[in-house]
């Protein structure tokens, strides 16, 4: 199980406290569709995806990447028990949604990308790290209903 | 006579960029100051994946962050890979080739998990977010992704 240490905790939370999460999430969910574009199979009732205009003015992505978001941001309170907080979303994900979990470190990845470009200076390496190590573990742990 | 139906020689596969994808990977590059940001990217790597130090046990002190920021090998290695790539912008319709030596280098010499590559790529966007702000649209970032995964799989072509 990954563990993160007080520092890293406060590192993340000062993270979440510096950006807008609704924006970054919309923002990074638009850029997953976008930069990886067979991921948008998994979102076929969101209406128009043709296009990367379409895609920064879908209101249903910006949506539900304000909501995946806000429910990183709300699983920094339950960093010790990551698994048991995610279990319903790990079978969601898994049971019904059928989504690779490779995708979890896809998104992961798009959002600290995100996260550098809004706080620029203040992402130092020390916080890329710390910020990066929350999001395996939480990828982590969305994976773990996977057999 | 079977001489006459000789199949052509298959073409090489190339990679296909965009007129707009080729704009923004030049344009970016334009901006990027190959000492300065080749070490935030090594550095980067070598502090937030730490288990990369390894390939590196000979340049001194990596102990902490701020040695890790500080310690001129890791900012001329920095430098030299951030070149190498710039070369590899130079040539996008020649990628495999423009990297064929240091993918032999890496893989035979080196002996380094080209895993690797990806996390030295994800630190290089992450350089060129925060230097770039609202200017790093998700074009620019697409362009950018794609040109990583290019370098990287010319990178590991020569593993077997």
């Amino acid at each position: 199980m990954v563990h993160l240490s007080a520092d890293e905790c406060k590192d993340v939370s000062a993270v979440f406290s510096k950006v807008n999460v609704d924006q970054l999430g919309g923002e990074s969910l638009a850029s997953l569709l976008i930069v990886y574009p067979w991921t948008r199979r998994h979102f076929k009732t969101f209406g128009n995806l043709s296009s990367t205009d379409a895609i920064l003015h879908n209101a249903k992505v910006q949506a539900h990447g304000a909501k995946v978001l806000g429910a990183v941001r709300d699983a920094l309170k339950h960093v010790a028990n990551l698994g048991g907080h995610f279990a319903h979303l790990s079978d969601l994900h898994c049971q019904q949604l059928f989504v690779d979990p490779a995708n979890f470190k896809l998104f992961a990845g798009i959002v600290s990308i995100r996260v550098g470009q809004t706080m620029r200076q203040a992402y130092t390496p020390h916080v890329q790290a710390s910020f990066e190590k929350f999001l395996d573990a939480v990828t982590d742990a969305l994976a773990k209903g996977y057999h | 006579r079977s001489s006459d139906l000789k199949h052509p020689a298959p073409k090489a596969k190339m990679v296909h960029w965009t007129a707009e994808e080729k704009a923004a990977i030049h344009s970016v590059w334009k901006q990027v100051d190959v000492e300065k940001d080749g070490q935030e990217t090594l550095s980067r790597v070598l502090i937030t994946y730490p288990w990369t130090q390894r390939y590196f046990s000979s340049f001194g002190d990596l102990s902490n962050a701020a040695a890790i920021c500080n310690n001129p090998k890791v900012k001329a290695h920095g430098k030299k890979v951030l070149a190498a790539l710039g070369g590899a912008a130079q040539h996008l319709d020649n990628i495999k080739s423009t990297l064929a030596h240091l993918s032999e280098l890496h893989a035979d010499t080196l002996h380094v998990d080209p895993e690797n590559f990806k996390l030295l790529g994800q630190c290089l966007v992450i350089v060129l977010a925060r230097k770039l702000g609202a200017a790093f649209t998700p074009e620019v970032h697409g362009a950018w992704e794609k040109f990583v995964a290019v370098s990287c799989a010319a990178l590991s072509k020569h593993y077997n």
